[in-house]
């Protein structure tokens, strides 16, 4: 299956803005995170087709996934 | 009608400019983001600003922070925005509190406002915002930043947006890269406009949309939640 990976912030350094991924059927987020070598407590949210994801969930081809670091100041 | 607000009222009706008189606003933060949004609410005559802050002017904090100069670093950043405040709007009441917002203080602070607005640099302290806000029914406008980068979004009571979406990490990328001065004015600009709506319900609120501003490649996006 293909997936779009969307990354934001610094997460594009080195890596960049959008990327497709051919992926085994079924896989979920964390095995995208990992093979980006994003570690976990670097995304903040996690979206799949734009909604509220969980990094165990089943993705299919065409998902879109969205992955943005934390960011607190002010 | 004043002079001071006639540059408001091709936006806001006489009504609505009136109307901001009797409200009250709650800005937790008087730092990088509170400063600029206190100024702003305070220029478009809200009339109670209550200014939370247990922390003093420090050096590092010029490059950003609007209230900061350098005769008082070492000074309370509440006390500071009231005396501020004096002299630009003697319309407005500011209601200067030198405290961290925490669970013993937090629902005293913030009942009897019609908005909370956030300008903290926490993810915890938020979340006990939002805790509260939703207890004592008050919208809330969330704020962030982090160097080039940017979020804000309106949250209402029930809405629950930080605990459903945000994941781990108390501070965030901020800590890497921290934050320079046209980063804060832009996104407490922006939450400005949002309490403005509230208060008015007028326009479409970031109520249940999360807007992510990313400066250094220019991109604006809303994300419908």
């Amino acid at each position: 299956m293909q997936i779009k990976v969307r990354l934001f912030a610094t997460l594009r350094e080195g890596r960049g803005k959008e990327l497709i991924m051919d992926l085994e059927p079924g896989l979920n987020p964390q095995l995208v995170i990992d093979l980006l070598q994003i570690k976990r407590d670097e995304v903040a949210i996690l979206l799949v087709n734009g909604m509220d994801g969980k990094f165990d969930q089943q993705l299919k081809d065409g998902d879109t996934v969205s992955i943005f670091p934390p960011v607190g100041g002010g | 009608m004043e002079k001071r607000y006639l540059k408001n009222e091709n936006m806001l009706s006489r009504e609505e400019n009136m109307s901001l008189r009797g409200k009250k606003v709650i800005v937790v933060g008087c730092g990088g983001l509170g400063g600029h949004i206190i100024e702003q609410l305070a220029r478009l005559g809200v009339g109670h600003i209550t200014a939370i802050d247990g922390d003093v002017f420090d050096e590092s904090n010029l490059n950003r922070q609007l209230l900061s100069n350098v005769e008082n670093i070492g000074k309370s950043k509440a006390l500071t925005a009231k005396e501020h405040i004096e002299k630009v709007n003697p319309d407005v009441e500011v209601n200067a509190i030198q405290v961290f917002l925490d669970e013993s203080n937090a629902e005293d602070l913030i009942k009897g406002h019609d908005v909370i607005c956030d300008a903290l640099d926490n993810l915890s302290t938020r979340m006990l915002l939002q805790k509260y806000a939703e207890k004592l029914n008050i919208p809330m406008v969330y704020g962030a930043i982090a160097g080039w980068y940017g979020q804000v979004t309106t949250i209402f009571p029930g809405d629950n947006i930080i605990g459903s979406i945000y994941h781990g990490s108390n501070k965030g990328i901020e800590q890497e890269l921290g934050n320079p001065s046209f980063t804060p004015a832009l996104v407490a600009s922006i939450e400005v406009s949002e309490v403005v709506k509230i208060l008015t319900g007028k326009g479409q609120l970031l109520r249940n949309r999360f807007l992510m501003i990313n400066l250094l490649d220019q991109e604006y996006e809303v994300f419908d939640l």
